[in-house]
Formats: structure tokens, sequence, C-alpha cells
């Protein structure tokens, strides 16, 4: 027998994409393999490491800890969508650029739309509060000193 | 690895969603999913069909009244976080709910859910145990209140049937004369605490719950006790556990710093 599909729509960065998959699909795998949009990275699968992380209405969320038949009435936002209009770099993304917020760049994606997010809740955060802020991602390459620095420099150039 | 195939119900109403659990001995309800989804994903749980509670309005309210603090099923920790009300009326639940897990897993999981889920390691289960709180459950065959003391039946397991869902749960509101403390030691900040400690201390009484200690949360009545002795009186209760994340010796030893520094918190 075969595995039934569920006919939904996903609104994803502000386009809707009408999909047929599985219940046990993860939003993450959705995202990449239904949608194409490879920049949501999949790392742990239990929500440890932070490298999935989408915006659901805004709000930072694991999209590895989510199914896809479960986010059908969310606005997403993933990576992609984090670039200016003209396709040009989005300040969280230009700002690690100019302070080196990156290594290998796996875990980037999840900071990026980690720290868009925290920068709406709070625009001028503090050295702590930017520590605070990406606390739940984790990145092996760069100790993490460049990254509080970008989230700091993101909040000037917003 | 990717979870087993699942049949998947998301339904609109409450009432719809008892009655096909009800319906489905093989059926688990889907909340936030910051626990199951794990569960799934590694295996270590294969439900025949997953009944997604995320549509069921009206269970993302908050009310506080001068008795306590009611939350529905779906009410995120993050937003109990941010509710002042909540906070004026149990300031516990704030100091508490900043130890769960990151921003993100709050902005998913929650609070109901984390406390049916009965995960020793889990700050909320014995927030509501120390409180005396309860949690109000549905079934196709009713409505009942669990009240917290018969709510922890073990590790992972609570006292809710199958066929039932925690529709809300209730938090007595912090009474005056009372103070309450938080504290705990996690290998990592916003990971599962190796133990942690909640304290009520009122006029007449000084309670402390344990998570993380024992299977299921556990409360110590501490009235009376000398605060150079509360650590070992507490552990004259407790049989503190060994696991993977430290040893019975070294819980102990969390027990006696934190119940003493959670107590000078409230004091
Ligand atoms: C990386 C990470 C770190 C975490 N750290 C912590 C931590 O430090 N402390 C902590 O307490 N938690 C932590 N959690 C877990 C988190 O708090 C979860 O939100 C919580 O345990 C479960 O809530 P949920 O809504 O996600 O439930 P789900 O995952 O949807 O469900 C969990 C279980 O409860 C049942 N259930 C849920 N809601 C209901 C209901 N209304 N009625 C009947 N049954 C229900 C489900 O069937 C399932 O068996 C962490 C999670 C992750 C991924």
């Amino acid at each position: 027998m075969s595995e039934e599909l569920h006919e939904i729509t996903l609104r994803v960065n502000g386009h809707d994409h009408a999909v047929a998959v599985p219940a046990r699909r993860l939003l993450s795998d959705a995202l990449r393999l239904d949608l194409g949009l490879t920049g949501t990275h999949v790392g742990c699968e239990h929500g440890v490491c932070g490298a999935c992380t989408v915006l659901l209405d805004g709000a930072p969320t694991r999209a590895c800890l989510m199914f896809a038949v479960s986010a059908v009435e969310a606005e997403i936002t993933t990576v992609e969508g984090l670039s200016q209009p003209d396709g040009s770099l989005g300040p969280v993304q230009q700002a690690f650029k100019d302070c080196h917020g990156l290594q290998c760049g796996f875990c980037t994606p999840g900071f990026l739309t980690t720290i868009t997010a925290g920068l709406e809740e709070n625009p001028h955060p503090t050295r702590d509060e930017a520590r605070e802020m990406v606390g739940g991602n984790l990145c092996r390459c760069t100790g993490y000193q460049n990254i509080v620095a970008a989230v700091l420099k993101a909040a000037e150039l917003r | 690895m990717k979870p087993a195939p699942f049949a998947f119900v998301r339904p609109r109403s409450l009432e719809e969603a008892l009655e096909v659990l009800g319906a489905h001995p093989d059926a688990k309800v889907l909340a936030g999913g910051q626990s199951l989804v794990p569960l799934l994903t590694m295996r270590l749980a294969a439900p025949a069909m997953l009944v997604d509670i995320n549509a069921v309005p009206d269970l993302d309210r908050i009310s506080c009244d001068d008795d306590g603090v009611r939350i529905g099923a779906l009410v995120r920790h993050a937003a109990l976080l941010r509710d002042e009300d909540a906070a004026r009326t149990q300031p516990l639940l704030r100091l508490a709910l900043s130890h769960v897990a990151h921003p993100t897993i709050r902005n998913r999981g929650t609070t109901v859910g984390s406390i049916v889920h009965a995960d020793a390691a889990a700050e909320m289960p014995a927030v509501l145990a120390l409180l005396g709180g309860s949690v109000e459950v549905a079934s196709v065959r009713g409505r009942r209140t669990i009240e917290a003391a018969d709510l922890f039946a073990g590790p992972l397991e609570s006292t809710l049937a199958h066929d039932e869902i925690a529709v809300s749960a209730w938090f007595p509101a912090l009474r005056p004369g009372e103070r309450v403390g938080f504290a705990e030691i996690a290998r990592r900040h916003g990971d599962y605490a190796m133990c942690g400690v909640a304290a009520l201390v009122g006029p007449e009484r000084t309670r402390v719950a344990y998570l993380s200690v024992e299977e299921v949360p556990t409360i110590v009545d501490l009235t009376g006790v000398a605060p150079d002795d509360v650590g070992e009186a507490a552990l004259a209760h407790l049989d503190p556990q060994p696991d993977i994340h430290a040893t019975a010796a070294y819980r102990s030893q969390l027990v006696r710093v934190l119940t003493r520094r959670v107590l000078e918190q409230a004091a």
C-alpha cells in the first residue's frame, strides 16, 4: 500500500506553493525536497542545532520539529526570503559578510533567520543580549565572536 | 532518521478532536511537537495517527484572576513568559519558564504539553506540583480535573487516559506573605537541567520542588529547618538518580547548593 499524500499549500517568502506530501514530511524536508529551497539546512534533526530555523509568522521555529501538514496556515520565511527585493543582501546577511560571521556556512541560515526576528523584537541589543539571541544556535567554526559582532553590526545597518 | 508513516488529522473543533482520539486507540495528540517530533524522528515512538490540535479554536487563552492563572493547551511557553498579568499573579511562572529550553523552542512548545509529557527534567511539571495546581482534561466520556499530586505517574508518564486531551492547566496565585525562588544547573544554557529547584515560602510552610533528581517531580517540606541544614534535610527525603549527565553524588551536591540558593532568593 502506498503512503497517503496530503495536498497542501505552503506560503513561503510571500509565494503559495501547492504540494502533495506524506504526513510525516518534516517542514525542513518539504522546503528542501518539495520546494527546492535548499537554503534551510538540516543538521541534528532533533531541535538542538538550530540550522533549520525558519520564521513562522515572524517567530523563529525549528523546521525539523514540525510537519509540513501542520504549517498550512502560517506565513513561512526562509533564508531565501531575507534578501532585499532587488536581490542584494539583507542587513543581517550583509553584517555576516562584513564581520566574517561565517566560515563553512552550514549553520548560517539558522543564524540569519533567528537574528532577523531577534532584531525585530529588540532593535538595539547589548552584547549580552546579542549572545542570548543566538544562544540556541550552534556553530562549530567561528567561535561565535564574529557572529555576536555581526548581530551588533546588523542592528546598525537596519 | 525520519518518522515512520502515520495518518494525520487536523480537527477544527475540540469535539472533533476528542471523537477521533476516542475512535483510534493508537492515535497521539500533537501540540507544539517539541518533544513528540524528536521521538518520532528517532523512532522511539510510532503512533498510527497524529491528532494535530493546533487548529482547535480558543485553546490559546491565558486568564488571570485573584485565585490563579489558567492557560489553554495551545499557550506557547513564549506567550506565557511574556504575559505580565500571569507574571504578577504567580511570579514563579516567569522565573521557571526562562529556564525552559531556548526562545526558539519556547515559540512552539506548549506549557500544557510539557506538563502532560511529564519529563522529570522539565521545569513546569515541578512548578505545577509545588504550587498545587491542576490540569483539566476532556474526552468523549466527559471532563475531569486532575490535581498535580495525582498527575505524575513515572518518567514520561502522566495519568491522562489515552483518549483524553488536556485542555488547560491552572496555577494558584501567589498569596500575600508568600515568596518564590527558582534555580537550576544545566551543562549548557537552555539544556535540560541536571538538577533544578523551586521554592515556595509562606508564613506557615516552606516547600521545595526538585526536578531532574528523581523520576518524577518531588516535593520536600522544609518548614522550620535552619538555613545551614536545608541541603542535608532535603537529601534525607530524596534519592538522587545517576544518569549519563550526572552521577548520584554530583546530583546530591547540586541539591545541597541549589536548595540553599533558592531559599535565600525566597527569603
Ligand atoms: C532542544 C530542546 C530543548 C528543550 N529543553 C527543555 C527544557 O530545558 N525544559 C523543558 O521543560 N522542556 C524542554 N524541551 C521540551 C519543550 O518544553 C516541549 O515544548 C514540551 O516538552 C512539550 O510540549 P509540546 O507542546 O511541544 O508537546 P508535544 O511535543 O506536541 O507533545 C508531547 C507529548 O505530550 C502529549 N500532549 C501534548 N499536549 C497535549 C494535550 N493538550 N493533551 C494531551 N496530550 C498532550 C503528546 O501526545 C506527546 O505525547 C526542549 C525541547 C527541545 C527540542
